[in-house]
């Protein structure tokens, strides 16, 4: 083994070292300058400071050069991980834009400084290929999302929000390290290619089963699929409207991408199949069962939802389960598929639960009747919220319809010369017929039902309504216009050669 | 030149939002002026293309990693239907003068669905033509839900989901087709060139055509239709029957059978004495015929009656599809204009002249006001309406229904008497509600309107006189329509359909 270059390892870390620098610089700043001032002014600060060092990060990140692979894929640099990692962080700024106005806390340097980090830790897992870094980096975020969902200290459903997210996870993270000592035991290395060299073979091993299956149960747990989903609702519902906000992006974004390296490099070899009429055992039927349920589920409870957070909630399980779908087909183009896909859908996750927050800040609630006649009491608002709706619902020309069309495609292209897998698809545009109708339900409360009271227009803040308008834009823009965003994935694939 | 269309309807709708707050008459005003500039534009390029043969619009890359254009193509069957979606645009806003409330998110919605259906109609890019047909979902939705009648909320979402489930089946199909077709590109001229193996088109044949029949109202997929219809305020009434319907069947004939003409052969057994999914969908559409028309008969709302009489005159179209011979299917496509016009000016004189007025569409509460006095405009408009439906000569209706009378005769002669007896019946429910609305028996108590009646406006007039013009003008001289249908069916894009089945 070479010694190990530390100067190349810093440089390779560069980015997440300014990202954690600038969550203590920021803390330093706010604990030590502004604890005197008001909770706005000391959030604009640290906002603005955090969003300096986040896009100085995406700066070193363009800057660094590329491929790198240090330890046997301990950390990697390649185009790829670049471009998940500047997502990232696009989605962090704009989370921290959106907790300016929030008057939920007032500890502000330790809030900025907990999504920093767990953004430093999501930035950590999509650069690596080492069941190690993975499984440490992946508890970095863990365990800074489970503090920032109880951050609102006066919510007793925050408190419990966070309890039930810290429980599962603390049990789902159990699985998954059991799954790796497994692998690790298999394969005698930590490093997902060396563990798809030992696994390599026709005939399964029950261990590898075994493996395979809390592998599947720790992640499924991240990534909210039925039925490892229990904390979702929950957590999307009492948690603060920042932290729900980037739980249900950036931390979707990272695991989706972790996942699908996971299984498609660490799991070569052990596919199996879900095409019809034959299921072969391997990882993809799990996966395909997983995502199946998510589909069915998420779309048929999220009917009965009355609040809207909830309702998101479980739209994010169905969505979860249409992702999934990109990992059963595990080539190049869908993964290409699964990252516009699941970078649109946080885009629009963000902005909706932007639009929450200002309800809710002037309502007191989040019940679908708060929304009724929102439409004349906020017409911006309520036309971008009918904007992520009606892409989360897949209606073109938004980019939710366009990251199903290519998901779906990518998934029937995957098996060449037959349709097997048309069962999952034809599942999948079934329940997402299902799920117009919850959505339309939201948005005839905003346009159709009168508003309860008499007209009273709502003051949204003027940051964030502005951010509300740029993500809409970004949401039709990448509908309209999906090669802008395609491109440059399937580029950066392309170049990674994954 | 014709894409302007499209632009030009979501142009204003654009402009609805920037008009100041509570100005119902500006918004009416740029209504008419988009739809009158969007119809200007179809007639020009109807007057200049003599030949029916695909004309490419508008050719650009849209997403060149998937082989997907901005392709806008027009042949005459497109320009046709285009024509008819530039006269119920106008006619419809002639008919909404008197919408006051949220005038302005009125007419917005509105234009977006118009443009939404020119853009299906100049759609080659199947990828763009389903962008389209499902942005038609939304805003019919809202029209429905926010400005309706009758149980609005529950027609309007009835309506919404049967399209969409519609369109995940079209979608199924497509995503299938393009992914077998090697994903290269989702040209229909490209993906109807591409022999698919004849299993597949079995499959996919039946998905795809039912997807789109279900907007087209084929029994016994139809049930979103009458109380669509009835919800529905006058406009969207008259653009759901007049142009929504018709995106079905367009997409019928144009996607679903060009795109998979071995779908329609022979499965070479019989079941229950059937022998193809031609016979099968015939079948169905005859069935519509009757039924639609036994229904009519026994309605006690007037709008009723016009919407299961809706569901008639569609079976009569996709039997004119299914007979696969030249005659029927350029008959079916003259019976979508056709329709398109007497539906409109049906639910026009029921839902706008009668209803808005008398505030009830019971039959046996309208027959005592007297109403071929009170407002005898609409009785008069109302007649020839339902002439013209009936199929008398002199009206589009009986050019179209006598072509797919034909064309049936030849293929399928059994159906074609039953779907005799649908006509007959035709003739009774229209007269038996043109009786009881207008002509009730006035020996019996007349009782006036608790208020007088005001009288049809002129807006209204104007649109009655347009509808009727344009049915009594294809009526009179169908080979305007002919000219350029006919060339189009011969167009190599039917090709698969000849090879296979064509008779």
């Amino acid at each position: 083994m070479n010694a190990i270059n530390y100067a190349q390892l810093l440089q390779l870390a560069m980015p997440q070292v300014i990202v954690v620098a600038t969550a203590l610089i920021v803390m330093a700043i706010d604990l030590l300058a502004l604890k005197q001032s008001a909770t706005r002014i000391r959030f604009s600060v640290a906002a603005s400071l955090a969003s300096i060092g986040c896009i100085a990060a995406i700066i070193s990140i363009l800057s660094a050069p590329a491929p790198a692979n240090i330890l046997d894929g301990m950390l990697i640099a390649n185009p790829l991980t670049h471009l998940v990692q500047i997502a990232l962080l696009v989605l962090t700024i704009f989370t921290l834009l959106l907790s300016v106005d929030s008057k939920f806390t007032e500890h502000v340097g330790e809030f900025v400084l907990l999504i920093l980090v767990a953004t430093a830790g999501m930035m950590f897992l999509v650069g690596s290929q080492d069941l190690l870094v993975i499984f440490i980096s992946l508890e970095l975020l863990s365990l800074s999302l489970y503090i920032l969902a109880a951050f609102n200290k006066r919510s007793l459903q925050s408190w419990e929000a966070a309890l039930k997210y810290f429980l599962f996870g603390g049990m789902s993270a159990a699985f998954l390290l059991f799954g790796f000592s497994l692998l690790y035991g298999l394969s005698n290395s930590t490093s997902l290619v060396n563990i798809a060299a030992a696994v390599h073979g026709p005939a399964l091993n029950p261990l590898l089963v075994i493996a395979i299956v809390t592998t599947a149960i720790g992640l499924g747990f991240k990534v909210a699929a039925a039925p490892f989903h229990f904390w979702a609702p929950d957590v999307y519902q009492g948690a603060p409207a920042p932290s729900a906000a980037f739980i249900a992006s950036g931390s979707k974004v990272a695991s989706f991408f972790i996942l699908f390296q996971l299984v498609a490099v660490g799991f070569a070899g052990a596919e199996g199949t879900a095409a019809l009429p034959h299921f072969v055992r391997g990882w993809v039927p799990v996966i395909a069962l997983m995502s199946a349920l998510s589909m069915l589920l998420g779309n048929l409870v999220a009917i009965a939802q009355t609040s809207l957070r909830r309702l998101i909630a479980y739209s994010a399980i169905a969505h979860a389960g249409y992702m999934l779908l990109a990992i059963v087909a595990h080539s190049q183009q869908s993964l290409a598929a699964l990252l516009y896909y699941v970078i649109t859908y946080a885009l629009g996750t963000i902005g909706t639960f932007a639009v929450i927050g200002i309800v809710e800040e002037q309502k007191g609630s989040d019940q679908l009747s708060s929304f009724d006649g929102l439409g004349r009491q906020a017409p911006i608002l309520s036309f971008c919220l009918s904007i992520f709706i009606l892409s989360l619902a897949g209606i073109p020309p938004l980019a939710g319809f366009f990251g199903k069309f290519l998901l779906f495609v990518t998934v029937l292209k995957s098996t060449p010369g037959s349709v097997g897998l048309i069962w999952l698809v034809v599942l999948a545009i079934a329940m997402s017929a299902v799920s117009l109708y919850y959505y339309l339900r939201v948005l005839k409360r905003m346009y159709v039902t009168p508003p309860v009271a008499e007209s009273t227009y709502i003051q949204s803040p003027a940051l964030s309504q502005a951010l509300v308008l740029i993500l809409a834009g970004t949401v039709i823009l990448f509908g309209c216009a999906p090669h802008l965003l395609l491109r440059g994935i399937q580029a950066a694939i392309e170049a990674s050669g994954l | 030149m014709l894409a302007w269309t499209i632009y030009i309807s979501f142009l204003g709708a654009a402009a609805m939002f920037l008009l100041p707050k509570g100005s119902a008459a500006a918004a009416r005003i740029l209504a008419l002026l988009t739809a009158v500039a969007g119809f200007a534009i179809a007639l020009t390029a109807f007057a200049q293309h003599r030949t029916g043969e695909m004309l490419t619009v508008t050719r650009v890359p849209w997403i060149p990693s998937l082989g997907i254009e901005y392709h806008l193509a027009a042949d005459g069957i497109s320009l046709t239907l285009i024509l008819l979606t530039g006269v119920i645009a106008i006619t419809g806003i002639l008919f909404s003068w008197n919408i006051e409330d949220r005038a302005k998110e009125f007419f917005g919605f509105y234009l977006l669905l118009i443009g939404a259906v020119y853009g299906v109609f100049l759609s080659y890019d199947l990828f763009l033509l389903f962008v389209f047909y499902e942005i038609v979902i939304i805003p019919k939705y809202f029209l429905i839900a926010i400005w309706g009648s009758t149980r609005r909320e529950y027609g309007a979402m009835k309506l919404a989901l049967y399209s969409f489930v519609g369109s995940a089946m079209v979608l199924i199909g497509l995503i299938a087709a393009y992914v077998v077709a090697g994903s290269r590109s989702m040209s229909l001229g490209d993906l109807a060139g591409y022999s698919f193996s004849p299993h597949f088109q079995m499959l996919a044949f039946p998905l795809v055509f039912v997807g789109f029949a279900i907007l087209a109202g084929l029994w016994p997929f139809h049930t979103w239709a009458p109380t669509g219809h009835v919800a529905a305020p006058t406009a969207a009434s008259m653009l759901l029957a007049g142009v929504v319907m018709k995106l079905g069947a367009y997409g019928c004939l144009r996607v679903a059978m060009t795109l998979f003409p071995l779908g329609l052969a022979p499965w070479g057994h019989h079941v229950l004495g059937l022998g193809s999914w031609r016979d099968v969908f015939a079948i169905l559409a005859v069935i519509g015929i009757i039924y639609g028309a036994l229904v009519a008969l026994v309605q006690k709302d007037f709008k009723f009656v016009i919407g299961y009489s809706s569901v008639s005159h569609m079976g009569f179209i996709l039997l004119g599809l299914m007979t696969l011979n030249q005659i029927g299917i350029s008959g079916a496509v003259v019976q979508m204009f056709s329709h398109g016009i007497l539906a409109g000016l049906l639910f026009a004189v029921v839902g706008r002249m009668v209803y808005s007025r008398t505030h009830t569409r019971e039959l046996a509460i309208l027959g005592p006001m007297n109403l071929n006095q009170a407002i005898p405009f609409a009785a008069v408009a109302f007649v020839i309406a339902g002439m013209a439906s009936m199929g008398l000569p002199g009206f589009s209706g009986f050019v179209a229904e006598l072509m797919i009378l034909i064309g049936a005769w030849h293929a399928f002669p059994m159906l074609a008497v039953c779907v005799g007896i649908g006509i007959v019946i035709g003739v009774v429910y229209v007269w038996r509600a043109m009786q009881k609305a207008f002509f009730a028996d006035t020996r019996t108590e007349s009782v006036p309107p608790d208020h007088p009646l005001p009288p049809i406006s002129f807006p209204e007039r104007l649109g009655a006189v347009i509808l009727i013009a344009t049915s009594v003008l294809i009526g009179i001289y169908p080979q305007l329509l002919l000219n350029i249908i006919v060339p189009a069916l011969n167009s190599p894009m039917f090709d698969g359909l000849r090879k296979g089945s064509w008779q």
